[in-house]
């Protein structure tokens, strides 16, 4: 039976600049909000858009994708008639390859796609934080009867030239496509979500495979469609969208969930964000904890004080011990008297007593932290530890 | 334990659970801010390495579908083995008195036992919140060589006991008499009405039972064969809550704020797996005051909550004020409203400055979606 849709999630990409966060894992698993990992956000669209097969394309060290992702059954893709299929690179009898690129990811796995045999492909990234209907998208694309269709949104005129920026006509047509232009034409930038016509995506994609190119979708395989004058729409989405591929915008979007009314809303029970549960009874607060503004997961047991921070599951923090602006994964250990303000501390880390992080100024001007203390997983930091803000460390540089 | 299989007898008396079991069975009653009572039972018996657990249905089931559903939580939706309803006989699923007439449920099914490849079988009800290794008590069983293993505990004086069966051990571990209200001369030994044995001993007891006009599995099919079979004791030395009335069910949900009997129920021999909804993290704002309280997911906390146990979805919203209480799914505590001591189920709404207080021997109970 031929399917009216799937997605295909990029999910391959290492996401460097998140530094000790992606060292064991892709960026897509990195966790957010208290709960979640990124891809979490994409599926969960996908489920809620009404969609039953999706494609998860992993690469950069895949294994704890893999094995959150299992069956699909959290986000309830595991079906008889579709469901989640995760795809890494694999050899064929001419050899095997590396994902070279988005589009060069896709045309890999064109054999599978072939067989799912869709009318439409949805293509996003696994790296982004928003809620949105491709349901939508797909009516709009079927309603302008486009072989392509670019998901876009706002940006600030300032920034317009950090994205992919799409010029339109009255119709919505694209007119213009241009990858990070110096002086962009237009301030709709591109959420890397497309939907093509699958028989129009699998011909560019034959005919770019050759090709020396970049393989990519917003280098390639839209100019190209766009010059042979395709029919390319834009859809315009409005809310929350971020790119949370910095230590910076990462505990930034972290700390958008702590406004009382905050932009981006995770307890709408009728787009539910789905993720794999931990085991753990609820959190406790003893009687001498105390919380604001924050957001605590399960199994964590709290005897400090936390103000405007996101505790992951199975989180202690000790009396005494103080805990501000900061995002805490699942399993950290904030020893008696210790104080942390203004960091990222990955699974499973001890921080000490009396350590003081985040307080000290920086050595020099904030680099690509914007001051963020980050801490890799499994460190165990010395009681007493002073770490100043801005600073990046692992359990190998302590 | 690839040769044991399990049967949940949930016949539990409810007649002093009032409100909490009029949708629902005991079974199905919420517990400690996420669980259900079954979850204890169940998660215990794959923890020990159980996988094939039948249920005897009891009246009201349809929470308890609801909740077990294909039993994936508990890793029990299987090809082979894995969860098995088993209903009640005609006009049984209904415990009336004290006296359960249990073993007709357990006759109604007898083909299910005799078809089953399981050499040994454990018994056990689901009122009751424990963390117990059934691999230590069927080692128990193997090493004494006993026909039937009663599994029991010594609760001390101060535990409620009422309407409770009990039972006395000799030294060499023998099961010396049962006996409901009965804690003096049994020194506080409450059996846990949970037995191990093998599935022909089993199936023999039904038998000879019923064609005696008998129904009740304590009673008739173990007190009555204490010299045909050898029984044994087997001492649990975990936390036990067994919920059967509201004073037990606020006291034991009330002594989850104690990290060891958290640690024991929770840890001790394996995790406790329930039906998981996504839900956000829970949420505190600036005027939040919470302390010595456990809180579920999804819960958005503006107010104060001291001693209590929040399920999910509970909003406490700014200036109310929640003590000593027990706040199902999806309450809400409205501006400036005060409670103390009080068990609200799923839904119900107590509107702004309205205030309620119960007493720790008799804290109030609010039925499912009433708004106060």
């Amino acid at each position: 039976m031929r399917k009216e849709w799937l997605g295909m999630i990029l999910a391959g990409g290492q996401g460097a600049r998140l530094k000790l966060l992606t060292k064991k894992i892709a960026k897509p698993a990195v966790g957010f909000g208290g709960r979640y990992r990124i891809i979490d956000f994409p599926l969960s669209n996908c489920q809620n858009s009404g969609m039953d097969t999706v494609g998860v394309l992993t690469q950069y060290k895949p294994f704890a994708l893999h094995s959150y992702i299992g069956t699909g059954t959290a986000w309830d893709l595991d079906r008889t008639y579709g469901g989640v299929y995760t795809l890494p690179p694999y050899a064929d009898e001419k050899g095997g390859e590396w994902y070279k690129g988005t589009a060069d990811a896709i045309y890999q796995n064109i054999e599978f796609l072939d067989i799912q045999d869709p009318e439409y492909v949805l293509i996003l990234s696994g790296d982004h934080i928003y809620k949105m209907d491709y349901s939508e998208m797909l009516a709009a694309h079927k309603e302008k009867n486009a072989d392509c269709t670019i998901a876009v949104f706002e940006v600030p005129w300032a920034e317009a030239s950090r994205f992919g920026i799409m010029a339109t006509d009255e119709t919505g047509a694209i007119v213009e496509f241009a990858e990070k232009p110096k002086e962009p034409k237009s301030n709709l930038a591109s959420m890397g979500v497309y939907i093509f016509s699958y028989a129009k995506l699998r011909e560019y994609l034959i005919a770019d495979a050759p090709l020396d190119t970049d393989h990519d979708f917003g280098k390639n395989i839209l100019p190209n469609m766009l010059a042979d004058a395709q029919r390319m729409f834009a859809f315009r989405f409005q809310g929350y969208w971020k790119d949370v591929g910095t230590v910076d915008s990462l505990w930034e979007a972290n700390m958008d969930l702590l406004e009382d009314i905050p932009a981006f809303d995770l307890y709408d029970p009728k787009w539910r964000i789905f993720s794999v549960s931990p085991v753990r009874p609820p959190h406790y607060v003893g009687v001498t904890g105390e919380v604001h503004r924050s957001m605590v997961g399960e199994g964590c047991r709290i005897y400090g004080k936390v103000d405007h921070s996101i505790l992951f599951s199975d989180v202690v923090i000790e009396e005494g011990a103080v805990v501000k602006d900061s995002v805490l994964y699942a399993g950290t250990i904030v020893r008696k008297g210790a104080y942390v303000e203004k960091a990222i501390v990955a699974e499973n880390t001890e921080l000490g007593e009396f350590c003081i992080i985040g307080r000290d100024a920086a050595e020099g001007p904030f680099g690509d932290n914007g001051g963020v203390v980050l801490i890799g997983e499994d460190t165990k930091i010395p009681a007493g530890t002073r770490i100043r803000k801005d600073a990046t460390v692992g359990k190998d540089n302590v | 334990m690839k040769n044991v299989m399990a049967i949940l007898n949930l016949n539990e008396n409810e007649e002093n659970l009032y409100e909490l079991t009029k949708h629902r069975p005991v079974s199905a009653i919420p517990f400690g801010g996420r669980y259900r009572l079954i979850d204890f039972a169940l998660s215990n018996l794959v923890n020990s390495g159980i996988i094939n657990v039948g249920i005897l249905m009891p009246e009201k089931f349809g929470p308890l579908i609801d909740h077990i559903r294909s039993g994936k939580e508990w890793d029990l939706d299987r090809q082979q083995d894995g969860l098995f309803i088993l209903p009640a006989a005609d006009g049984n699923a209904k415990r009336r008195g004290q006296l359960s007439k249990d073993l007709e449920n357990f006759h109604a099914n007898i083909n299910y036992l005799r078809n089953c490849r399981h050499e040994y079988i454990v018994i056990s009800p689901a009122g009751t919140v424990c963390n117990i290794n059934y691999k230590k008590a069927f080692m128990y069983h193997l090493e004494k060589d006993a026909e039937i293993t009663v599994i029991y505990k010594n609760v001390g004086n101060d535990y409620p006991l009422e309407g409770a069966l009990t039972m006395a051990v000799d030294e060499r571990g023998r099961v010396t008499d049962m006996a409901y209200n009965a804690r003096e001369t049994h020194n506080d030994c409450l059996a846990m009405e949970m037995y191990i044995m093998k599935r022909t001993v089993l199936i023999e007891i039904i038998d000879n039972c019923i064609a005696r006009g008998q129904n009740n599995l304590a009673m008739d099919g173990i007190l009555r064969n204490l010299d045909t079979y050898r029984v044994y004791g087997y001492e649990h030395e975990g936390y036990i809550g067994r919920v059967d009335s509201v004073y037990s069910y606020y006291k034991h949900n009330m002594d989850i704020l104690n990290p060891e009997v958290r640690n024991d129920l929770y840890f001790s021999n394996g995790l406790i797996y329930t039906k998981t909804r996504s839900e956000a993290p829970a949420k505190y704002s600036s005027s939040a005051k919470v302390i010595n309280s456990v809180i579920a997911n999804g819960c958005h906390i503006e107010g104060t909550v001291e001693n209590s146990v929040l399920f999910r979805g509970v909003h406490v919203a700014r200036g109310a004020v929640v003590r000593n209480s027990i706040l199902m799914q999806k309450v809400r505590v409205e501006e400036n409203a005060y409670i103390d001591r009080v068990i609200f189920d799923k839904n119900v709404q107590i509107t702004s400055g309205r205030s309620m207080k119960g007493e720790t021997t008799m804290p109030i109970v609010i039925e499912k979606n009433y708004i106060i």
